[in-house]
This record gives C-alpha cells, sequence and structure tokens, in this order.
C-alpha cells in the first residue's frame, strides 16, 4: 500500500515540475494558495468517498446534498437569522441524517448502493431546487459573518484555512481508519464480509456507518463549498462534484471491489485531481476539456488498478 | 469429436460383437497427494440403469467429472460404442452423447421452460435479427414434455417450478440432446416421496427408450428397485458389482464400509463432564419438520456424521447465530440463551470453525496477525484505537502455542498451508474462554501431518473442558476421533453411538436409513 502512496507522491511531483517549467505561474503563492484552497474543499469529501468504497460501496449524492444542504444553510443563516454555529450543526447533523438514510436502505432493505445514493442524487437536487423556487440563495448585500468567514475562507500565513481543515479531517480518518477497531473492521468487511461475520462483526453497521460518515463529511463540505461560492443556484451547485470525491479515491489507491485503500492514498489523490484541474487551466488547454481530463484519469485508474491486481494474483499464483 | 457427429460411423470396429454403450477401462485421476480414482474399470449397457454407490469421498463425483470432460484422467481410456478416447472435453462428452442432472441445477430461473430446454439451439427465423420462432421452439419441447409426462407447459417460468420439476426440465434438456447416457447425481436427495416415485418412472422409460441411466445415489432403497446393476466405489476404486439378483440394502452397506482404521483416538483424560450446551426443540431453516434435542458435554469430543445434506451444517449455523432458530430453546451452562448473531455465539464462549475457511473462518488478504485478532478485537484496543504491541504479542502466543509455520505473524494467510490456515481460524478462537467449539469439517483438505495435531488440539480443548462437536464425513475421521458419535439423517438426528458400538457399518446403516420401506414397494421400476 506504501508503494502505491509512493508512486502517487511521485506523479505529484513529476507533474508539478512539468507544469512549473511549462508555466512558472504554477508556483506563484497566488496560485499555489488557489489550488490548495480547491484541494481543501473537493478534499474532505473524497475521504467520504474513499471509505465508503472500502466497504466495496458507492455514494452518488454528495453532489446534490451540496445543493440541499447549501440552499438550507443559508436560508438559515439569512432567512432564519440562526446563530452561524447553530446553522452549521444543523447542517452537518442534515448530512448525517441523509448518511443514516442511505445506511438503512443499503442494509436493512438491502438495496443496492448504487440505486441507493443515485436516487439520492435525483431527489435531492429537486429538493433544492424547489426550495428556492429554482432561484439562486445568497446572502443580503453587505450581510458578514467574521467568525465563520476566517474559519472557513480565511488563510493563515497564505495557507487557506479549508485546506487545514482537509488536513485535520484527514489525521482523524487516518486514525479511525489505519489505527481503530472501527478502521480494521471496515477493511474486513471489504475484503471478505462473510468472514467477518463469522468473526462476530456486525456487519450491516459497519457498513451503515461508512454512509454515515461520508453524510457527516458531505454536510461539512457543503458548508466550506457554501462560504466558498457564497450564492447557490441549486440547479447547479456541486453538479458532479461525487464524481471528484470518487476520482480522488480510486486514483488514491481504494479499489471499487472494496477492502483497499489508505487516507494517504486519497489526500494524494485529491491533491493529483486539483493539479491536474489547474494544469488544464495553466496550458491552456480549453476548459472545456476539463472533464475529458477528469474521465480520462479516472480511466487510467480504474485500469492500473486492475492490471496491478491481476499482476499481483499472477505472482501469487507462482 | 468430429463435426460429423455420430461417433458410430468413426472409427473401426473393436469387437465382432457390438461392443457396450460406455465402458471405463482402468482408468486412474491422481491428484497431488491424493489418488481420487484407481484403476476404475466398468461398463453401461445400452437401456441399463446402473447405480454407483460409495461414501462420502469415495470417487464417485471424480469419476462423474471425467465423464461429463470436466476433468481429465491421469491413465486409462474411456470407450464409447467401442471409440477410443484417451479424455473426453466438455463438448466432446455432449456430442457422445453424455447428460448430466446435476445435483444443483444448471437452469436459468428467469426464462421458461422451452427456452432452458433448447438453451443455445433456440430455432430462429431466417434474417438477420435471428428472432426465435416461438411456435417451432414449442413444437420441440412439447413432445419431450408429453414423453415424461410432466404436469407444467413448456411456456411456465423455470422460476415457478418446484425442485422436482426442474430435475424433470434438465431430463427433458438430455433428451432432446438426444442423450444416450444420462448421469443423475443424487437425483432423490431432496424430493417428496411422491416426487421419487415419478422420476423412478421417468427412469424406467428412459430405459425403455433405449437410453442408459447412471444412477448415482446415498439413497440404497431407491438402489434396490431401479437398478439393473450396481458398481460399488471405495477410496477411489471398484471393490465389487452387483448383478440384478444379488443387489440388497446389507450387501452394499457391507461393500461400502470395510476400509481398515487407523485408530486416531486419544483417550479423554477423564469421563464427560456436566452438560454445556443444550438444544431443546431446535428446529432450523433448511429442515423445519425437524426438532432437534441434544446436550452437548464438557470434556467431550461429540462426532456428528451423516451424508452430505443431512443438515449438520445448517445446525452448526443456527447454533452459532448465522441463520435464524425457528424454534426451540438453546441453554448454556443451565441458562436460557438469546443467540440471534455471531456475536452473541462469541461473547458466550461458543465458537465455529466453518466448513469453508477460505470464505467463511478467514480474510485471506489479512496478516496471520490480523486475522488471529478480528474476533476480539476490542481486548487489544484502548478506547477505539488498537494496541499494536498487545496485539502482536497474542498472535506471537498463538503462533507458538498451535505452531503455525509461518514466516511471520504479518505473513498474509492467503499465502499459507491448509492445515496452517485451519490453525489460524483456531488462534482466532482460543485468544478467548471457549465453552463450545464446532468443528465443521475440520480437516478437509489438510496434509496428514497437519491433521493429527488439530485432533490434538480438540482433544486438548475437550481435556481443559471444553465441549467440542466436530461435523465430519470422514468416516475414519469420525470414528477414529470422537467419544461419542451423533448420526444426522435427512434433517433429524437419527440415533447416537457409543465407543464399543462404533463401526462403519453401524454409521452407515444409522446415515442412509431404511426409508419407509413401503412408499418405495409402491414404486414401479
Amino acid at each position: 500500500m506504501l508503494k502505491k502512496d509512493l508512486g502517487l507522491l511521485v506523479l505529484i511531483l513529476v507533474v508539478g515540475l512539468v507544469v512549473s517549467i511549462l508555466n512558472p505561474r504554477f508556483l506563484s503563492p497566488i496560485n499555489l494558495g488557489n489550488t490548495a484552497n480547491l484541494i481543501g474543499l473537493f478534499g474532505l469529501f473524497s475521504i467520504g468517498a474513499g471509505i465508503v468504497i472500502i466497504t466495496g460501496g458507492i455514494d452518488l449524492s454528495v453532489g446534490s446534498v451540496f445543493a440541499l444542504l447549501g440552499v438550507i444553510y443559508i436560508d438559515l443563516l439569512v432567512g432564519w437569522q440562526l446563530p452561524w454555529w447553530l446553522a452549521t450543526i444543523v447542517v452537518v447533523l442534515g448530512g448525517v441524517a441523509l448518511g443514516c438514510i442511505h445506511g438503512f436502505l443499503i442494509t436493512r432493505l438491502r438495496l443496492q448502493p448504487f440505486i441507493v445514493t443515485l436516487c439520492g442524487l435525483l431527489i435531492y437536487r429537486g429538493i433544492a431546487r424547489y426550495y428556492t423556487n429554482d432561484g439562486t440563495a445568497g446572502f443580503e448585500y453587505g450581510q458578514s459573518f467574521p467568525t465563520l468567514e476566517w474559519v472557513t475562507t480565511g488563510r493563515t500565513l497564505g495557507v487557506p484555512h479549508s485546506f487545514i481543515m482537509f488536513l485535520v479531517v484527514a489525521a482523524i480518518m487516518a486514525l479511525v481508519l489505519h489505527c481503530s477497531v472501527f478502521g480494521r473492521y471496515l477493511f474486513a468487511v471489504g475484503k471478505n464480509e462473510e468472514a467477518a461475520r463469522y468473526s462476530g462483526i456486525r456487519t450491516e453497521r459497519v457498513v451503515a456507518a461508512a454512509y454515515i460518515i461520508s453524510g457527516g463529511l458531505a454536510g461539512l463540505s457543503s458548508i466550506y463549498l457554501a462560504m466558498y461560492t457564497r450564492s447557490i443556484s441549486p440547479a447547479s451547485h456541486g453538479n458532479f462534484y461525487e464524481l471528484y470525491g470518487i476520482a480522488a479515491a480510486v486514483l488514491g489507491g481504494c479499489s471499487l471491489r472494496g477492502g483497499e485503500g489508505s487516507i494517504l492514498g486519497i489526500v494524494l489523490g485529491a491533491i493529483l485531481l486539483q493539479i491536474l484541474q489547474n494544469l488544464v487551466n495553466l496550458l491552456g488547454i480549453p476548459s472545456s476539456l476539463n472533464f475529458a481530463v477528469m474521465g480520462t484519469v479516472i480511466l487510467i485508474g480504474v485500469i492500473a488498478d486492475q492490471q496491478l491486481t491481476r499482476l499481483r494474483e499472477r505472482r501469487a499464483r507462482r | 469429436m468430429s463435426g460429423s457427429g455420430d461417433p458410430r460411423s468413426g472409427k473401426a470396429r473393436l469387437y465382432p460383437v457390438t461392443p457396450p454403450l460406455l465402458e471405463l477401462a482402468s482408468v486412474s485421476k491422481s491428484y497431488p497427494g491424493v489418488r481420487a480414482l484407481d484403476r476404475v474399470s466398468l461398463k453401461v449397457e445400452r437401456g441399463e440403469v446402473l447405480a454407483l454407490i460409495g461414501e462420502n469421498g469415495a470417487g464417485k463425483s471424480t469419476l462423474m467429472k471425467i465423464l461429463g470432460g470436466v476433468v481429465e484422467p491421469t491413465e486409462g481410456a474411456i470407450r464409447i460404442e467401442g471409440v477410443e478416447h484417451r479424455s473426453l472435453s466438455v463438448a466432446g462428452a455432449m456430442a457422445a452423447g453424455i447428460a448430466f442432472v446435476h445435483q444443483e441445477l444448471n437452469l436459468f430461473d428467469n426464462l421458461d421452460v422451452a427456452a432452458n430446454v433448447m438453451i443455445g439451439r433456440e430455432p430462429v427465423f431466417a434474417g438477420p435479427l435471428r428472432l426465435i420462432d416461438r411456435a417451432a421452439l414449442s413444437a420441440k419441447v412439447m413432445p419431450l414434455l408429453q414423453r415424461l409426462g410432466v404436469d407444467f407447459q413448456a411456456d411456465t417460468p423455470v422460476a415457478e417450478l418446484s425442485l422436482a420439476q426442474r430435475q424433470l426440465v434438465e431430463i427433458a434438456k438430455a433428451l432432446s440432446l438426444d442423450a444416450r447416457i444420462v448421469i443423475m447425481d443424487e437425483p432423490t436427495s431432496s424430493l417428496t416421496a411422491s416426487e421419487t416415485a415419478r422420476l423412478l418412472r421417468v427412469i424406467a422409460e428412459l430405459k425403455a427408450g433405449g437410453v442408459a441411466v447412471i444412477f448415482i445415489s446415498h439413497r440404497l432403497v431407491e438402489v434396490e428397485h431401479c437398478a439393473d446393476r450396481v458398481v460399488v466405489l471405495r477410496d477411489g476404486a471398484v471393490v465389487g458389482e452387483l448383478a440384478k439378483g444379488e443387489i440388497d440394502h446389507d450387501t452394499m452397506i457391507r461393500m461400502m464400509i470395510g476400509r481398515d482404521l487407523k485408530s486416531l483416538h486419544v483417550p479423554a483424560d477423564r469421563p464427560p463432564g456436566v452438560t454445556v450446551l443444550e438444544l431443546a426443540g431446535v428446529r432450523t431453516p433448511a429442515h423445519p419438520e425437524h426438532a432437534i434435542d441434544l446436550a452437548l458435554r464438557s470434556g467431550e469430543i461429540l462426532g456428528m456424521a451423516g451424508l452430505v445434506g443431512a443438515g449438520r451444517t445448517e445446525l452448526a449455523r443456527v447454533l452459532f447465530g448465522i441463520d435464524r432458530r425457528l424454534a426451540g430453546e438453546l441453554s448454556l451452562e443451565g441458562r436460557k440463551l438469546a443467540i440471534a448473531t455471531p456475536r452473541d455465539a462469541i461473547d458466550h464462549g461458543i465458537f465455529l470453525v466453518p466448513e469453508d475457511r477460505k470464505r467463511s473462518g478467514l480474510v485471506l488478504e489479512f496478516s496471520v496477525k490480523e486475522n488471529v485478532s478480528l474476533a476480539n478485537l476490542a481486548a487489544f484496543a484502548v478506547g477505539a484505537i488498537i494496541k499494536s504491541g498487545a496485539e502482536r504479542r497474542n498472535a506471537d502466543e498463538r503462533r507458538t502455542a498451535l505452531d503455525i509455520r509461518t514466516a511471520s505473524i504479518d505473513t498474509l494467510v492467503g499465502t499459507l498451508s491448509g492445515g496452517n490456515q485451519q490453525k489460524v481460524v483456531l488462534a482466532k478462537w482460543l485468544s478467548m474462554t471457549p465453552k463450545v467449539v464446532i468443528f465443521d469439517e475440520p480437516t478437509r483438505g489438510i496434509d496428514v501431518g497437519s491433521k493429527s495435531e488439530i485432533y490434538k488440539l480438540m482433544r486438548g480443548l475437550a481435556d481443559s473442558g471444553v465441549a467440542v462437536l466436530m461435523i465430519s464425513s470422514d468416516m475414519e475421521e469420525v470414528i477414529g476421533v470422537s467419544d461419542r458419535i451423533l448420526v444426522m439423517r435427512e434433517g433429524r438426528i437419527a440415533g447416537f453411538l457409543e465407543r464399543p458400538e462404533f463401526s462403519e457399518e453401524n454409521v452407515m446403516h444409522l446415515a442412509v436409513g431404511r426409508r419407509d420401506l413401503q412408499a418405495a414397494e409402491a414404486v414401479v421400476c
């Protein structure tokens, strides 16, 4: 697993080096700061996506969760005039609640994760648009929340706080995934659910917990994204973001077959994905090709994963 | 087989008279370390029902796989109507007219009967779309169904059919392929008496049509009634043949058993102690019609014998909380016990070493250490965080105690030998305090050396006061290791044997049973 992460780190450094040679602006403090901010924003929910993928599942709903929780968040702050910390707690718990629903449907009603979260994707987007009458939710003129803004969009010594938050969450999740009982169970369930069950692990709870974590992180991301964009058009806000999360996790070595992956890998995957986006901008590649680049990267990630597994199996057979 | 299809027209005739339909000449099959078949020779004539009997592991399934072209024999030849083959391929076996009615049926649930019978050979309309000609399909299938006298239609979805009806669909499929040899593997094991009677009538009908039937069954009463000839296999070799007049229940049992059993028995330190786990009226989902009463005693190895499908694993699954108990009560050391999940069973000290260790016993891609601690990880953790030192120490201790041969406790379990993998499963449970340990086929696929180590471990557990339940299909193991034997048959307890009564014959008599003779007499075959 360490080898995979090392390979990714080398790839990031090589790509960074090539881009900075072709366009020195890559290393400018402004560009690095902006890229770090985006890494933080997209990395937060990529960790959730990765945890779900480790159980062998998938969470397609997060992009729509951002739209729904985003418009609710702004409404709580603007319409309901709730204190910012209370609104924040409500929204994060909202993400947890959506995760609970997904977990319940998947483990108790035994629905397929793809279907459950695909329906979530459609339902939450629809509700978000209905909530604002398809209008844009935004703050009123001159409205400001100094503490909230400092926590979400502020910077310390040029380092965006979203990036710091991402690293803090990553550190906590690394502890959970790689050092805790729950983390071990998560891998066991992803690798061999039956053996996990025969070892007394309550596999359904473990799987549900993964969706709850993903939901909670999506709730947290909703706040960071809402404060970053400051206005939310529910028809487009967060569109396809679930795919960024999945892409980062897959690039970072999470196998869609389950049971494989690391937080370090997901962090590196999120970094690589944003550097690739940055590269599109800096190298003058038409920005319309953005998704094509992302799609290609996911494809290569999956192919590489499959080939490596095959190679490992062949070597094991020998 | 060549494209022209009919092997009869091919090679030179080797016999002056008509050669037998199928002949095996000294066929052997060896796997590394095991001789599954040892110079088996047998003949099947046209319109003959040949019954093949033998204990679990006598070599019946290997023989079937060779006839089906799935497995290649190591030595010997197969002659079909005198044409010699070194081995058959799956397509070759089909072309030669060999068809199977499998124990686990190979039908498509989502298609109807006609589609299943003609799968891969559907009549189509001319044209690029190759649309299926439903009328022609039915026209081909209907006569076959009529011939078998079935009680369903060509357009009945297979999902709506009972197991017995599905078997008939398989037989219809065999007939549609112009099968001349139909091999049935335990066809009656899950049929009711009347369904069995109908199947036996169908066999008679096939026989009348000149089709040869190879009938593998543990149900000796049926064999007695419908076989023209019986071939008995034991340890991969043919030990005898009975002609029509000689086929008799007791003779068959006597021929199936009679191996020289090495004594594996290590006597217990002391007589069995108190009852640890008691089952009263327990019903399993697999056999809800039978209630099971049983007491597992401290210090005793209770061997559980029975044929495959007798409901032994199903009982173990219920005791361990994998399957729901439909009725009845469990009590552990006199206290009532509610077991809904494996966690409950584990927390009460009831452990299961499962039948399929690769699937249910171990996470193969986990290390030895991670597998050993998987069932009681909380014991090696402070709060939610695993204490790596404590976990390693436990794994190291278990490794030494059980003599697990591995380069390191960080080695992936999947790379270990079968015997060492089984020891890792045991190490997982021995990291806790067991009260009842259920072993399901504890030494299947394990080398001789590891086997005796596992027997010693079982004895050690029993001597320390644990109640050991050992499910085994290996007669040598059941007789050699158990202190008492419980024989299951078709979901119920057929009987108990105490050590002085231990013999293969007694176990087989209980396992095979004398199934309602009168019902069988009524069957005209």
